[in-house]
């Protein structure tokens, strides 16, 4: 009976010391931070994915939080929705952006570029792009390795094992930018989504001349410019022997798709066209399809 | 017998072509010189199209420090300057020449007497080297005249030359050797008389008798010069590895060879510094070797620079049956190339040829922590944990574990029992942590 | 041919491979099993063979149905194992004992971990240990050593050197006798010269380096030869010490396993000096007559911080400018 006792007491007397100790250091080395914090990280996806370009949804709300006005700090993943609970919680207003979604320029499948050579070191794209410049002629395309499979947090780009060639489950992707870091050749861009999800963009990357291009892959940009020329909009610039189409002048009006050569201009999510159907590739109705 | 004290492997070393004589390749019809070096900007070129050139004539300017000129192998007509897909796939700028006759500049001096007495200054020795385009032709293809200027307040008080040749397979400093004797010997006093050392070493692995005895031979009559025989291991060939092992004095992290007072050349490129100071002739052409398992006329050849390494190859025989993997270098440290449509550059050394069942790499099991990558890397780092941490990007880590260090000999893949592509993610971890380092200490 | 393969650096490949290594230990072993088939017989080849042949079963059952990797049954490892938790028992130990002590070697020690590479202790000395704690009395009775003895179950026993020791009783077998084997103890243990073969073996094959075996004999050899010199009476000779028991299997065979012990020189030092104390103390002053099985499984429980925190002699380390 004593034993317990005295058991009792010595472990309750440690626990109350201790219990104190802990108050006073609690208190001591107490950091002040705003509660506001706490809440605007509630609010957002918690994806920790780094797409706003800080460490963390919880960097991006302490960013949020001390920043004067909400200028220039956005979460893709969360989108303006997102946006506009935090703006409220923090009584600022929220920028709206326009939704957008990665594009991966590169049309080369196995059926286009035809492989010259066979990669045998590790299934990594930083590293194979560091040796040498491809399976393929073509210097600028995709490797097919996977890199931005692996970057993406959000399941949301595969390499298609038939074509060699990623490709984006646009319901999935948050535009977080993860891949973009991660392509060694710089293939992806987040363009705007779009009305409906339809948008247009010149689906390569390669800078050579035309005919060199074209040797290479068959769906490569030749710089023939038609397209530059039939654009109603300017939206079309071809520069280093490539075109590109600014998402922002862009009206979706399909003339420069018609017009290119070699298709490399790529419509997603269009209704199919009432003539031509036979001009279609096979890569297209897929896109499409 | 000396050797470096930390790591080594000995890989087979398949010499097919030692004793072979140097052969002259024929001139080809046209050549394609590269006008960018491995390490260095890219030279400016000096030529147009129509341009009429001769042999030794400058085409490519020098453009900074780190940088060489680059000389016409051949004359002819400048037919385009353009760019060339190089070994790796991307293209660089590149002079190309129709070649017509072999006109060569009348102050080039092509007789083969050996000139023995140079007079020049320290220097007019190192102006004339960089003149003539020399690079260190071991194949990181430094610039020799930066090498020969070392940093105010450093002084060298050793010269080694570097002829190792720790690749397997490739003889052709070795041949160089057996040929050229008198001549890398009195290339050798001209490089000490630049660097003004009184003291220089020949290394050579002891599977080269033949050379040592010939270049001890020779040595008797220069003074100050010493021929080394040492233990045959990878890669001993290595500029901090050589060092240690010929004067047991190791280079400390990050730190150049200058800073223990080594200056080491190649032994090919002490044959360019004669040529060029004693008969003014510029870096136009080198000695490569052809060789591989299968190869039907393994041999030793004088090139002319910008030569495509098919027309060789097809002088040597042609690429033989079941070949899977064509290498241009050693097979330890070369790259392996897409095809041989590649013109041959300063620091081409040889062309292997690998089996088919040999090139393709065996499937990667786990690690077992049998910890021989650790005891074979020469700069006594653990592979395996650089590895580990690559494939999980954690470079902070990286950069403490002294991954900079790496020298890319490649002894840890070459090891590894469960076939792990270290190297391949150490390369990777190395790239990374380099561009980390560069943006710290461009912030600062 | 028409592609040509393109890959990094290096371009050859020295044809090293874990089933050479494994093999080579095995090999290695031969000298230690024969002498353990030539004393104790009958006993000792059931017992290999059944713990071989359960090990490898248990590998391939727990690789196709659990962890769906590559197989990895043929790489050696299994049978190493099971050769090696074989040579740890005594050779008059039940079948059904020795099923029990594979299935835990290879379903605990390893491929609970993830396979070989990733375990964190010997498999084989957890398999071991598990039977010690389990079947005490099972195996600590040793058969007495009988050239080409036909008992099994049956066999007479002795006691160990070491038991003699700890208990202060019977007469210690002559030097010569510890070092040829011919004493009581696991059908694996019992014969110095035999493993000192098997050392030499690995040596030249280079499948392990000299740091661990030696630091491991050193410090067993000088910490036993102090207290000898401070009480001859009480504590027995260095020479029986490194002679007898498990030690010398121990400190050439399991405490060498690649997966579980440091990977640079100056840890493999610390490791092996950490595992001669351990044995000594627990040999001299702890309740068991051996303890290199838990003094190899405490170290193994410190080399990643080992690995962690002792790192290899680098490149230009001592230079200073």
């Amino acid at each position: 009976m004593n034993l317990i006792v005295i058991a009792l007491l010595t472990l309750g007397i440690i626990g109350a010391v201790s219990a104190i100790i802990l108050y006073f250091v609690a208190k001591k080395f107490h950091v002040y931070e705003d509660p506001r914090i706490d809440e605007v990280e509630a609010a957002l996806p918690a994806a920790n994915c780094g797409g706003c370009g800080f460490p963390g949804c919880r960097g991006f709300a302490n960013a949020c939080v001390k920043a004067d006005t909400l200028d220039g700090l956005f979460c893709p993943v969360g989108g303006n929705d997102t946006m506009q609970k935090v703006a409220g919680i923090l009584g600022k207003t929220a920028v709206t952006a326009v939704p957008t979604v990665a594009v991966v320029r590169c049309g080369g499948t196995c059926d286009h570029r035809p492989r010259m050579n066979e990669y045998d070191g590790v299934k990594h794209c930083f590293i194979a792009h560091n040796l040498y410049s491809g399976e393929t002629g073509c210097s600028w395309g995709c490797l097919g390795l996977g890199d931005c499979e692996v970057s993406c947090e959000f399941d949301a780009i595969k390499v298609n094992p038939v074509t060699k060639l990623p490709e984006v489950d646009e319901d999935k992707c948050t535009s977080c930018g993860a891949c973009v870091k991660a392509c060694p050749k710089l293939l992806i861009e987040l363009r705007k989504k779009g009305p409906k999800s339809r948008r247009i963009y010149v689906s390569c990357r390669n800078e050579d001349k035309g005919h060199i291009a074209k040797k290479s892959c068959d769906v490569s940009c030749i710089s023939c410019s038609k397209c530059e020329k039939v654009c109603p909009h300017e939206a079309i610039t071809i520069t280093n022997n490539l075109a590109f189409i600014h998402d922002d002048k862009c009206k979706l009006c399909r003339k420069c798709v018609e017009v290119c050569p070699t298709n490399a201009i790529v419509e997603l999510n269009f209704p199919p066209r009432k003539v031509k159907e036979e001009s279609m590739t096979p890569k297209e109705e897929q896109l499409v399809g | 017998m000396k050797t470096f004290r930390i790591g080594g492997i000995h890989p087979k070393e398949n010499k097919f072509s030692a004793g072979k004589q140097i052969q002259v390749a024929e001139l080809p019809k046209q050549v394609v010189i590269p006008l960018s070096h491995y390490i260095g900007t890219p030279s400016e070129a000096v030529v147009k199209k129509g341009d009429v050139v001769k042999v030794g004539q400058l085409i490519g300017k020098a453009n900074g420090f780190i940088s060489a000129n680059v000389h016409s192998s051949v004359s002819g007509k400048v037919n385009k300057i353009d760019v060339q897909l190089d070994a790796t796939g991307y293209k660089r700028p590149a002079v190309y020449i129709d070649v017509e006759g072999d006109e060569w500049l009348e102050t080039i001096d092509r007789s083969t007497e050996i000139k023995r007495e140079c007079n020049l200054s320290k220097e007019e020795i190192v102006r004339k080297i960089q003149d003539a385009g020399i690079v260190g032709l071991g194949g990181a293809t430094f610039p020799t005249h930066v090498k020969l200027s070392p940093p105010p307040g450093k002084k060298a008080n050793i010269l080694i030359i570097n002829a190792v040749e720790c690749e397997s397979y490739l003889t052709c400093d070795h041949q160089l050797m057996l040929e050229k004797g008198e001549e890398i010997l009195v290339g050798t006093t001209i490089l000490m008389k630049a660097l003004e050392v009184n003291r220089a070493v020949i290394g050579i692995e002891s599977n080269k008798k033949d050379a040592i005895v010939h270049l001890q031979q020779l040595a008797k009559n220069f003074k100050g010069i010493e021929v080394e025989a040492l233990k045959v291991r990878y890669p001993q060939g290595g500029e901090k590895q050589l060092i240690d092992a010929v004067v047991r004095r190791q280079v400390p992290s990050g730190r150049i060879p200058i800073e223990v007072g080594a200056v080491v050349q190649n032994v090919g490129t002490t044959y360019a510094v004669y040529e060029a100071v004693q008969k003014n002739k510029p870096m136009i052409e080198r000695v490569m070797t052809i060789t591989g398992k299968t190869a039907p006329n393994p041999g030793n050849y004088l090139v002319r620079l910008g030569t495509y390494l098919s027309s060789v190859v097809d002088q040597a025989g042609g690429v033989p049956e079941g070949t899977g993997k064509i290498v241009g270098g050693g097979p330890m440290m070369g790259r392996s190339l897409m095809n041989l449509n590649v013109p041959m550059a300063k620091g081409s050394s040889g062309v292997v040829f690998i089996k088919e069942e040999e090139s393709i790499r065996k499937p990667v099991k786990n690690c077992i922590r049998c910890a021989k990558c650790v005891t074979v890397c020469p700069m006594g780092l653990e592979p395996f944990l650089l590895m580990n941490q690559s494939e999980r990007n954690m470079w902070a880590e990286m950069e403490d574990n002294r991954t900079m260090d790496c020298i890319e000999c490649g002894s840890c893949s070459y090891t590894c029992p469960s076939n792990r592509p270290l190297l391949d993610y150490i390369r990777f971890g190395k790239t990374t942590v380099g561009g980390i380092i560069r943006n710290r200490t461009a912030k600062k | 041919m028409d592609k040509l393969i393109i890959s990094p650096a290096p371009h050859i490949h020295g044809g090293d491979s874990v089933s050479k290594n494994m093999t080579g230990v095995i090999i290695a072993l031969v000298p230690a099993l024969l002498v353990g088939l030539y004393f104790f017989g009958l006993g000792a080849l059931v017992v290999t063979l059944t713990a071989v042949a359960s090990c490898i079963f248990f590998e391939y059952l727990i690789q196709k149905f659990m962890l769906k990797g590559s197989s990895t049954v043929m790489d050696g490892s299994a049978a190493l194992t099971g050769l090696l938790l074989a040579l740890n028992l005594p050779s008059n130990i039940p079948v059904w004992m020795v099923v029990i002590g594979s299935l835990v070697a290879i379903g605990i020690g390893k491929m609970s971990f993830g396979g070989l590479g990733n375990n964190p202790f010997n498999p084989a000395l957890i398999g071991r240990v598990f039977l010690l704690i389990s079947f005490p009395v099972e195996m600590t009775t040793w058969p007495r050593p009988v050239p080409f003895s036909a008992a099994y179950l049956d066999a007479e026993t002795a006691p160990t050197t070491l038991a003699m020791i700890k208990g202060h009783f019977g007469e210690i077998p002559s030097t010569l006798d510890l070092f040829i084997g011919n004493m009581g103890g696991s059908l694996g243990e019992i014969s110095a010269v035999a493993i000192l073969i098997g050392l030499v073996y690995l040596l030249v094959k280079k499948i392990i380096t000299w740091h661990i075996p030696v630091s491991i004999l050193a410090t067993v050899f000088i910490f036993t030869g102090i207290l000898n010199l401070v009480n001859p009476e009480l504590y027995a000779s260095p020479v029986v010490h490194l002679f007898s028991g498990g030690l010398m299997l121990g400190a050439v065979f399991m405490a060498t396993d690649y997966v579980t012990s440091p990977m640079n020189p100056r840890g493999m030092l610390v490791y092996g000096i950490g595992i001669g104390i351990i044995t000594v103390v627990i040999r001299t002053f702890g309740a068991y007559p051996e303890g290199v099985s838990f003094a190899i499984l405490i170290m193994n429980a410190f080399t990643p911080l080992i690995n962690t925190y002792i790192k290899p002699k680098r490149f230009g380390e001592r230079v200073k400018i």
